[in-house]
């Protein structure tokens, strides 16, 4: 479904990826793991077009998308939940959601996307009329990902769902992720927080200093003695 | 002491000025608010579009309805060709950068104004009555045009509030790099609402044409308190801009019938200084973070 070959990127005269090349086959759950600064989040930006790749390849559903606009990837089918969640503050739920289907193919389906995604975040439509910006951390991640469903995407990029967020409310976001993916959406997901996201993904790739360093299956790599004691924390 | 009634009918007369004073406001703050450049020659658009209601009614003789149309087009027309033209070259530049270039167009209009029309004043003459109310003066034209910029800012309320390219232009203020993750060319965002702008100093321009004459320095006379209502109420929030437009309209107009017009102005300058001390970040600086 998605396939990045050999993409080299950075900001000015840093480098923050190198011939980084990785796939993701439909109805897979895919991580992204590694240490802060190894180059996760710029990595879903060049996918999601905010960024444009220095060389290499990006291939989506059999098209190249290599360095199209932001605007436009998210027309293909791919949706970025990006780091930090970046809400509209002052927005009502309600009004992010619906910014979440601005585009003109979305727009068609508001109301049906919308009845899908309070069934999976009822506590979206009991807060619809409430700024997005007077939500809890758990909330606030519940509806970037809402609004990002609301552009009836394909594939979700999620950018460190759970961070800010106290334990039992990442162990809940994950859950959420869990069925998010049930209903058949593609997921790729950057995640410090090793130890959750191996139990929630097929596959992953380990990331370090801007290269792949290792990629497998989600159990075998969670076995791996140094995954382990570096990031998993066993 | 003042009769009261001069007070009253200058209260009055302070409101309607506040009305046209809060739409010019609105529709600079609005492109502030989005592209975070302040338009230093918005108000020289407004006299561009003032003198085509004057050709159009007093040369031309269309109607006036017909020729305020063709001024709110003119206006926002000037809105996307000012945004194409000046402002998306140097959208990344630095602040200092953007605020000179605008104000490069500012001069260049007002001395092309002057080149092409003279230093003259021109008035669009209508026979508009002075409507009696309990001893009240009051100028038709002044009514009018206070109706009509609340119906437009109703109007522009509805349309942020209501359409999804008016939310995405508010949303697009909250966040720019996350409108584009919605699938929102950034650029179509700015060139609409560089279009809105620009209709609302359109729509200003008719309304300021039925009861000023216009000449090539118009922006200067109406330039400065349209900056400082959009700073008092604070840069970018609409409401504040609206509250600052009616507070500086009465200041002017009352303390002009106790005093002088020119008092008027100097109170409500010396206010505005003293305010900015003590809410440096306008009026509303805290309710719209």
């Amino acid at each position: 479904m998605l396939t990045l070959r050999d993409v080299t990127a950075g900001y000015g005269h840093f480098t923050a990826l190198w011939q980084v090349s990785l796939q993701v086959t439909r109805g897979e759950a895919v991580a992204v793991v590694g240490p802060n600064g190894a180059g996760k989040t710029t990595l879903l930006r060049v996918i999601s077009g905010v960024i444009a790749p220095r060389t290499g390849d990006l291939v989506f559903e059999g098209q190249t998308l290599t360095g199209r606009p932001a605007h436009d990837i998210v027309a293909h089918g791919i949706a970025h939940v990006p780091e930090g969640r970046r809400l509209f503050p002052a927005l009502t739920v309600l009004d992010n959601l619906k910014m979440g289907a601005f585009l003109p193919a979305a727009r068609r389906h508001y109301a049906e996307s919308l009845e899908r995604v309070f069934a999976l975040f009822p506590v979206l439509h009991e807060r619809r009329q409430q700024r997005a910006g007077s939500l809890s951390g758990g909330e606030q991640q519940m509806l970037a990902i809402g609004r990002a469903l609301m552009s009836r995407p394909r594939l979700i990029l999620l950018d460190e769902p759970s961070m800010g967020l106290a334990p039992v409310m990442v162990l809940r976001l994950f859950d959420l992720i869990r069925r998010v993916r049930e209903e058949g959406y593609t997921i790729l997901v950057v995640e410090q927080n090793v130890r959750q996201v191996l139990k929630l993904v097929d596959r992953a790739y380990l990331l370090e200093v801007g290269r792949i360093r290792m990629e497998g299956r989600a159990d075998e790599l969670g076995e791996q003695d140094f995954v382990r004691q570096a990031y998993v924390g066993l | 002491m003042i009769d009261p009634i001069f007070l009253a009918e200058a209260a009055i007369n302070g409101l309607l000025l506040g009305g046209v004073l809060a739409l010019l406001a609105l529709g600079l703050n609005l492109i502030f608010g989005v592209l975070d450049i302040v338009w230093i020659a918005y108000v020289d658009l407004v006299m561009l579009c003032m003198y085509l209601v004057y050709f159009l009614v007093m040369v031309y003789a269309w109607p006036v309805w017909l020729a305020g149309l063709a001024g709110l087009a003119l206006g926002a027309g000037l809105g996307v060709g000012v945004h194409w033209l000046i402002i998306t070259p140097i959208l990344n530049s630095p602040p200092i950068n953007q605020l000179l270039a605008t104000g490069g167009l500012l001069f260049f209009l007002q001395s092309f104004a002057t080149f092409l029309w003279t230093t003259d004043h021109r008035s669009v003459r209508l026979a508009l009555p002075i409507v009696e109310v309990g001893g009240m003066f009051l100028s038709f034209a002044r009514l009018v045009a206070f109706t009509l910029a609340i119906l437009a800012m109703v109007g522009l309320y509805l349309f942020l509030t209501r359409t999804f390219i008016g939310t995405a232009i508010r949303a697009v203020s909250q966040d720019r790099g996350a409108m584009a993750l919605m699938g929102a060319s950034p650029q179509r965002v700015y060139t609409v609402t560089s279009a809105v702008g620009g209709a609302m100093a359109g729509l200003a321009a008719v309304l300021l044409s039925i009861q000023y004459s216009v000449h090539p320095h118009f922006g200067a006379a109406f330039g400065p308190i349209t900056f400082m209502i959009c700073v008092l109420g604070g840069l970018g929030n609409m409401v504040g801009a609206f509250i600052a437009a009616f507070i500086l309209s009465e200041i002017i107009s009352v303390g002009g019938v106790i005093w002088s017009t020119e008092m008027g102005y100097v109170i409500a300058f010396a206010l505005f200084i003293v305010l900015m001390f003590i809410r440096p970040g306008g009026l509303l600086a805290r309710r719209e973070r």
